[in-house]
């Protein structure tokens, strides 16, 4: 049986951080040079945790599966950053930034480590700027904010519409000065297949290489994943084609806890699916909302007409508009969190008042801050995305609203982790998306690259030094090991398997037959009876996998459908997991949403009474039911109090 | 606006098995594709009809699918990202395209960049240069607070349209001469323009501009192509300020 032993700090809440890092041990200099870090992963967690332990003197290895470390999926985020700073002097502090982000996820997030994710925020800020990431300045030069979903302070840092691309250069060139150095040795297009265990601890990987096919062996003191979340097991998400959760499911299988698989974010204002053949969602940033209305019409006639192509949003009068955010949540109006502007805007379209051809979108309408501000500075603000809009639906959002739809976008859940962001495996940490730390049930917008960056500048740097500073005398770990050559052989039967079933459909058709059934009934809405059929559905569709799936190409070499089908195998597990953990939490909290449980008004109940811990399970073998274990969740600091945001 | 169908399109595509072997045109049909279907994923579609025939799929690099990563690539009839401006290839939609057309798909052509397989090149190159000297030199912790460094509105945005850079090699694709210098001109200029970036903007340029011809990327010319086909609209005029970087560093010297 695993113990879960968070280590969390003892002592008020605001010491806990300082007082642990004055206890935690620290590896000298001339022992760095000594240490081997693999760092899978070049987002920003990954990205800025190799830059910064490269430069503290540890010799890094980092891998992604892209061409370039700048292609991580981080690239891809558009809206902000949070950070405490109270540069606008609207009464922001760390404690308020900490009690928004504990609300938000809908307390079921670690007190101490949010607080410590609050307390560092700032320090991100200046680093960023430090490399020389252009964020948005005022006329005087000082840095400029915005508000995101959830808050009612301006706290968020961003580089136009391309913040997270902006962060992430920003540490890749750190990245790359060190790679120039030769403290970071760079694997591109290389995909972590196995983590190797030897007595107890993580001392390696296998990875392919995607170029070649050839599998390789990695060794490390320690092993670090910054791998990313796993909404691509949906199919269709916001993510990046290659996001993916292999990596995390290798920790779980050699014995790392997945913490609440089930807790998943939809994002509310995404391009609506156009059609069959779409294979991914394109996000509108939620930094849009700070000036674009939501609404859907008040009469279901002119739906109906909005349905048909009959008429368009400026045919509908004023008085027949419905702006369902600020009339039912007044005081956060259009900010409301994303787990709250999703699932309203699902009731509209459920209620038959969605306004395109499938029913299912909301208006994002500009008209009223053009009016306010005038074309320029909305142009000015969002300008790139309006384009970006543009180009794929040929729609001008400057005429005519945004129609948006929720979408899948991101996990909270992921591998479980301690305060020091170590697995329950020594020598194995989870920093970014991948853990499931900071967000609980729900994250606020711009809270992720925040987490990413904390985690890989201010956190890991030092927590991994406590347990690294007792590996100085372990010499560098041989790749002979009998542990990898048992590893390696096992990835390359895995391999083999898939590919030799020579079947007869496509990885694809298989990726898209999960996320129909995972959209279905884990997706906005999940309910009992559609959680076990779920299960059933996935096990039907894992074992047609395994009986007809056809990989063309040949084994050893790039093959792009064989990088594809170990990623569906995992998804086809971790599908699984996700619905037994949704089943076993009867409550409505954040990104899950369980039909049985709902207040009067039709807002989701939470159930703290029963089911304020933290899931963590446990592999228990193939075939086997995993284990549940609970991290009961103490909150100290907070008072846990119906989420309201009217 | 309403989405129509292509009934029947021509898809004349690179196939080259590695790098080491000849590659050649192939041709293929593919039918009813709606106009709002990207570029990208006609090419899903195709290649799933062709693993269903028994033939392997067409590679292609790809991975954000929204225009910032700048993994995906691909010329298009004779166009660095086809046939629309200011986009890159996963932007593209089928509605640029009408009925009956034959499309031709190659890979980034030059020496710098060579074929992987079919159309997915290698363009570590870019890599190559940005550790060259493509960073501002400082540690993590110790730095000053972000407000302590005032920039102006004008110096940020400035900084910032050359950062937008997505490192994607359209600009290399489309030259003439495969030319770098606009890649590298624009990472100079980002860092150039900054305060914080500053101190180090000699040696960075020398640095950088030394390493793009080690590895085997052509001069610039002033042509022109590279700002035309760039999807994220970076100047030529950042050619002028490496050039101006580098002059003074080398008059330093
Ligand atoms: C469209 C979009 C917009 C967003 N906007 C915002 C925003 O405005 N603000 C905000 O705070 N958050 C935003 N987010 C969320 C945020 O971008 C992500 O949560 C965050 O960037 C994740 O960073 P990461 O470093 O943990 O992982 P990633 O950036 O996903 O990096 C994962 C890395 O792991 C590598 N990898 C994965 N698997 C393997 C493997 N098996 N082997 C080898 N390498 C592997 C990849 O190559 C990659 O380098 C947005 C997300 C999306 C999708
Ligand atoms: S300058 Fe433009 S074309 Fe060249 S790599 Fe950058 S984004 Fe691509
Ligand atoms: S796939 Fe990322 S830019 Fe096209």
């Amino acid at each position: 049986m695993t113990v879960l032993n968070s280590k969390i700090p003892a002592g008020p809440i605001a010491e806990k951080w300082s007082s642990h890092k004055a206890a935690i041990k620290v590896v000298s200099p001339a022992n760095k040079r000594k240490l081997d870090i693999i760092v899978v992963g070049t987002g920003l967690a990954g990205g800025s945790a190799a830059a910064s332990m490269a430069e503290m003197g540890y010799n890094v290895k980092a891998f992604c599966y892209q061409d370039s470390g700048r292609r991580a999926h981080s690239i891809a985020a558009q809206g902000g950053i949070n950070a405490a700073k109270n540069y606008q002097n609207d009464n922001d502090s760390v404690h308020r930034l900490f009690y928004d982000t504990v609300k938000g996820g809908d307390y079921r997030a670690r007190e101490a480590n949010v607080h410590r994710l609050s307390e560092v925020s700032g320090e991100i800020i200046d680093q960023c700027v430090a490399q020389g990431v252009p964020f948005a300045r005022e006329y005087g030069g000082t840095l400029s904010n915005r508000s995101f979903g959830g808050v009612l302070v301006s706290r968020t840092f961003y580089a136009r519409g391309q913040t997270g691309q902006q962060l992430l250069l920003g540490c890749y060139a750190s990245m790359n000065r060190m790679i120039g150095q030769g403290k970071i040795e760079m694997h591109e297009r290389s995909e972590l297949l196995d983590i190797v265990i030897i007595e107890g601890k993580a001392r390696g990987i296998i990875t392919r290489n995607l170029v070649t096919g050839e599998i390789e062996r990695h060794s490390a003191h320690a092993v670090v994943l910054a791998t990313g979340g796993y909404s691509n097991v949906f199919f269709l998400s916001t993510n990046a084609m290659g996001c993916n959760a292999g990596a995390a499911w290798q920790a779980y299988k050699n014995g790392a806890c997945f913490a609440n698989p089930c807790y998943v974010q939809i994002h509310p204002t995404c391009i609506p699916i156009h059609g069959e053949q779409q294979s991914k969602l394109t996000l509108m940033s939620e930094s849009l909302r700070n000036d674009g209305r939501v609404w859907t019409p008040k009469k279901k006639e002119d739906a109906v007409k909005l349905q048909k192509g009959q008429i368009t949003a400026n045919d509908i009068a004023e008085e027949d508009r419905d702006f369902y955010l600020e009339r039912r949540y007044p005081s956060y109006g259009n900010l409301v969190p994303r787990d709250v502007a999703s699932r309203a805007a699902k009731e509209r379209c459920d209620e038959g008042f969605g306004v395109n051809e499938t029913g299912k979108a909301v208006y994002l309408d500009f008209k009223y801050s053009i009016e306010r501000l005038g074309k320029d500075v909305i142009e000015a603000r969002y300008g790139n995305l309006f384009q970006m809009y543009e180009k794929i639906t040929a729609a001008n959002p400057y005429e005519l609203p945004m129609q948006i739809y929720p979408a899948i976008h991101y996990t909270m859940g992921g591998i479980w982790v301690d305060y020091n962001l170590m697995t329950n495996v020594p020598g194995l940490y989870a920093i970014g998306e991948a853990n499931f730390s900071d967000h609980g049930a729900n994250r606020l917008g711009a809270s992720a690259l925040m987490q990413g960056l904390a985690d890989g500048y201010f956190v890991l740097p030092y927590t991994i030094g406590d347990y690294l500073a007792d590996e100085i005398q372990v010499p560098r770990i041989d790749v002979n090991h009998q542990e990898f050559v048992k590893k390696e052989k096992a990835v390359t039967d895995r391999m083999t398997r898939l590919y030799n079933i020579k079947g007869t459909k496509t990885v694809d058709s298989f990726h898209k037959r999960l996320g129909n059934v995972m959209w279905e009934n884990i997706g906005m809405a999940r309910n009992e009876e559609g959680l076990k059929l779920a299960i059933k559905e996935i096990q039907a569709i894992r074992k047609d996998f395994y009986k007809d799936l056809r990989i063309p190409g040949d084994y050893d070499a790039m093959n792009i459908e064989l990088e594809k089908a170990g990623r569906v195998e995992d998804f086809l597990d971790l599908g699984e997991l996700m619905a037994y953990d949704a089943l076993d939490r009867k409550e409505s909290c954040g990104g899950h949403y369980r039909e049985e449980s709902t207040t009067e008004d039709g807002e989701a109940k939470r159930d703290d009474e029963n089911f304020a811990y933290v899931s963590a399970w446990e592999y228990q073998g193939e075939g086997k039911a995993p284990k549940l274990n609970k991290e009961e969740l103490v909150f100290e600091n907070v008072k846990l109090t119906q989420r309201s945001y009217k | 606006m309403a989405d129509k169908i292509l009934k029947e399109l021509t898809i004349k595509v690179w196939r080259q098995k590695n790098a080491k072997a000849q590659g050649k045109f192939e041709t293929y049909k593919i039918n009813n594709i709606s106009t709002g279907t990207s570029f990208l994923e006609m090419l899903d579609i195709l290649n799933e009809e062709l693993i269903n025939g028994g033939t392997e799929p067409i590679a292609f690099d790809h991975d954000c699918r929204e225009g910032i990563c700048g993994m995906c690539s691909l010329f298009i009839n004779g166009r660095a990202h086809g046939p629309d401006d200011d986009i890159t290839t996963c932007q593209l939609h089928m509605r640029m395209f009408s009925e009956g057309e034959t499309i031709t798909i190659e890979p980034w052509r030059a020496g710098a960049f060579p074929v992987i397989k079919d159309l997915i090149v290698d363009r570590t190159a870019f890599e190559k240069i940005l550790q060259a000297g493509g960073y501002i030199s400082v540690n993590t912790g110790g730095v000053p607070d972000g407000n302590a460094i005032l920039i102006s509105q004008d110096d940020a945005e400035e900084a910032m349209d050359a950062a937008a850079c997505i490192g994607c090699g359209a600009c290399v694709a489309t030259c003439k001469n495969s030319s770098a210098m606009l890649f590298v001109s624009a990472k100079v200029s980002h860092l150039a323009k900054l305060p914080q970036g500053k101190v180090e903007a000699a040696r960075r340029a020398k640095s950088m501009v030394a390493k793009m011809d080690e590895m085997g990327f052509g001069n610039c010319t002033n042509t022109g192509a590279c700002e035309v086909e760039c999807p994220k609209g970076i100047s030529i005029g950042n050619i002028a300020r490496l050039n101006r970087e580098f002059l003074v560093a080398k008059i330093k010297d």
